[in-house]
């Protein structure tokens, strides 16, 4: 007869095993409860695996408690033994938790993993990420041409747009964004004209470094840094906003009462965002240019030599270039945002990575459109 | 199995929120193993007053006890003890939409045992199947019905065995034979459980079918103007705002509420 015993603060058991191995009495006596079931689970389990007995006699008169959990332990132990060929004799289990075990009733044996689906090969998951970028080019399309008819519309008839809308949006995306691209601008003017001085004063080119500040903040830096802040800040607001509309079926309510959800709600952002780009790339201009003027002072050069040395350098076409780029980018980053906003999923992660999306596609854009415009000033000989 | 052992005990509690008191110094008793309803028409602080008793919300004043402990000032590990004593379905589910139903149902028991994973899905298989759902373990939330959810998050409520079980309008957006289901389902598990139920809701039909005892609240005076089984409520009420919400009847403007309370006999 082999002994085996564990103690829990609730829960314990005894196993006696018969001398032919076949027979296992497991007395258990206390509470079975969520409590004490996970190591009387694992010790019980143990004992059946290392003895293996054909018949499993569980005496359960001195079970003072038995809840779900417990009553689980028990289906556990049946199944246990169907899976080996053998059987589970329950005796002296009281009434009310007899009914217990009876109201669970048969469960399925393989109990389920918890995992939601097979995980997808490689070639399926290319397949997938394939036919997601292209479902994606299709619906940006779609967007597009929704955005470009609406926003003709709106210049065909000013009020049927949202204009309280369009003014509060601008001002949360153009007044608000100026602290921070007013500091940002400042910095690269600053550490552009910085880290160029040192290797052109090899050359005795220092004069050189306004053209430098002049020409790359006006036509490339300006316009790029405005666009990615505005990405960061509007994009993801934008999709957000949309976002949130979405999940609450606020949009669906838009649609129902005949109201169409770009002319509604995007046409007002897009607006905003062109109209306040081109101002912000203009003060990233300003003070980008004002931190390598502070470079040039602080190398020696009077402030006079600097402004004119920038008035050679640059001309009115990089300046409205920039512009012109600027205005491309408020209208490709209010136009992904409200996109991405749009297309959240009703889940609670949904406003989440939309937000994200936003801010990527907005980025990659800016990066693409900005390739396209030195394609197209290149050949223009601009 | 409905004794007069009370295991909520809610005393002269005032309490709102943001500011605002909705309910104003009211005090019951819930007893073990009833079903116990909360009833009061929109506004009058239903929601609220299940907020208060499941810790979400202080009370101005009062206390609220939940098997002899005050879960208003209840801290740390006491607070703990008194929230795993209790489930909570909440009015649109608040299943967590990243997880599949066997994962919303495991989550609590994941976080307060030692069970083994093999123990966990089992007894989350198990309280699906209570629930009606053991063909949908593997189912997102957003793949299932409105009552289907409401079902998981009984199930979810149910994971750690708690005493009470707070389901706040259990019948709200569902049609009558999905609400009639769960009705049943809520009868159920009170009998054959002993799980304590305290139910949130206005709908007369369910009111009738599971409520041992409910208590009426209203806006105007901000307490409970009435006590007992609806029935009885309903029949032998003289407030006319109680008679009017049991009849169904529409507003008049006329119906001024009284703050007299009509005891009804408990069995």
């Amino acid at each position: 007869m082999t002994r085996v015993a564990a103690v829990h603060p609730t829960g314990s058991f005894e196993t006696r095993l018969s001398p032919d191995r076949a027979i296992l009495t497991l007395l258990i006596t206390g509470h079975i409860d969520t409590n004490s079931t996970g190591r009387l689970w694992r010790q019980v389990l143990h004992v059946l695996e290392q003895s293996r007995p054909v018949e499993v006699v569980i005496d359960a008169s001195d079970v003072s408690y038995c809840d779900g959990a417990g009553a689980a332990f028990f289906v556990k132990l049946q199944q246990h033994q169907a899976g080996t060929g053998g059987h589970v004799t329950i005796r002296g289990l009281k009434e009310e938790f007899r009914r217990l075990l009876d109201l669970y009733g048969d469960v399925p044996r393989e109990a389920p993993t918890g995992k939601h689906r097979e995980p997808l090969s490689l070639v399926e998951q290319v397949g997938h990420f394939t036919i997601g970028i292209w479902q994606d080019v299709q619906v940006l399309m779609t967007f597009v041409g929704e955005l470009m008819a609406a926003l003709l519309r709106a210049a065909r008839h000013p009020r049927l747009v949202r204009w309280s809308d369009a003014w509060l949006s601008a001002e949360r995306a153009g007044a608000d964004a100026l602290p921070i691209i007013a500091l940002i601008g400042f910095l690269l003017g600053l550490i552009l004209a910085f880290q160029s001085a040192i290797p052109m004063r090899r050359f005795g080119a220092e004069i050189f470094v306004a053209n430098l500040v002049g020409v790359s903040m006006l036509r490339e830096m300006g316009p790029l840094i405005t666009a990615i802040v505005l990405a960061g800040r509007s994009g993801s607001a934008f999709a957000a906003e949309l976002g949130t509309m979405k999940v609450r079926e606020e949009i669906d309510a838009l649609v129902t009462m005949g109201l169409e959800p770009v002319r509604f709600l995007v046409v007002p952002r897009v607006l905003a965002a062109v109209s306040m780009t081109p101002i912000l790339s203009v003060f990233a201009n300003l003070f980008g240019l004002i931190g390598g003027a502070l470079v040039m002072v602080s190398l020696g050069f009077p402030l006079i030599t600097y402004i004119n040395q920038l008035l050679s350098a640059v001309t009115v076409g990089d300046f409205l270039g920039g512009l012109v780029k600027s205005l491309v980018y408020g209208i490709v980053v209010a136009g992904i945002g409200c996109l991405r906003g749009l297309q959240t999923a009703s889940d609670a992660s949904g406003v989440g990575q939309s937000t994200t999306s936003a801010v990527v596609s907005g980025i990659v854009l800016i990066a693409i459109v900005d390739g396209v415009f030195a394609v197209l000033f290149y050949a223009l000989g601009v | 199995m409905t004794t007069q052992d009370p295991i909520i005990r809610v005393q002269h509690m005032t309490g709102g929120f943001e500011g605002s008191v909705v309910i104003d110094d009211i005090s019951f008793e819930v007893y073990r193993g009833e079903v116990f309803v909360i009833l009061g028409g929109s506004g009058s602080g239903k929601s609220t007053l299940l907020k208060h008793m499941i810790g979400l919300h202080q009370p101005v004043t009062g206390r609220i006890l939940i098997q002899d402990e005050d879960i208003v000032t209840a801290e740390g590990e006491q607070r703990t003890k008194i929230l795993r004593n209790i489930g909570v379905m909440y009015q649109m589910g608040a299943l967590f939409g990243s997880m599949t139903l066997l994962e919303n149902v495991r989550l609590p028991l994941e976080e307060f045992t030692d069970l083994p994973l093999e123990a966990m899905n089992l007894i989350a298989l198990m309280k699906l199947k209570l629930v009606g759902l053991e063909g949908f373990t593997d189912y997102m939330p957003s793949e299932i019905s409105g009552g289907m959810q409401k079902r998981a998050a009984i199930a979810r409520a149910m994971a750690l065995e708690p005493a009470i079980l707070f389901l706040d309008e259990p019948s709200a957006g569902l049609d009558p034979i999905t609400s009639a289901d769960l009705d049943q389902l809520i009868l159920g598990l009170a009998r054959n459980l002993a799980v304590t139920f305290v139910v949130v809701t206005h709908e007369l039909a369910s009111i009738y079918t599971i409520a041992d005892r409910v208590i009426m609240l209203d806006k105007r005076v901000k307490k409970i103007v009435a006590t007992g089984r609806p029935q009885e409520l309903r029949e032998r009420s003289t407030n006319p705002w109680v008679t009017q919400f049991f009849n169904r009847q529409a507003s008049t403007g006329t119906g001024k509420a009284t703050g007299e309370t009509v005891k009804g006999t408990h069995t």
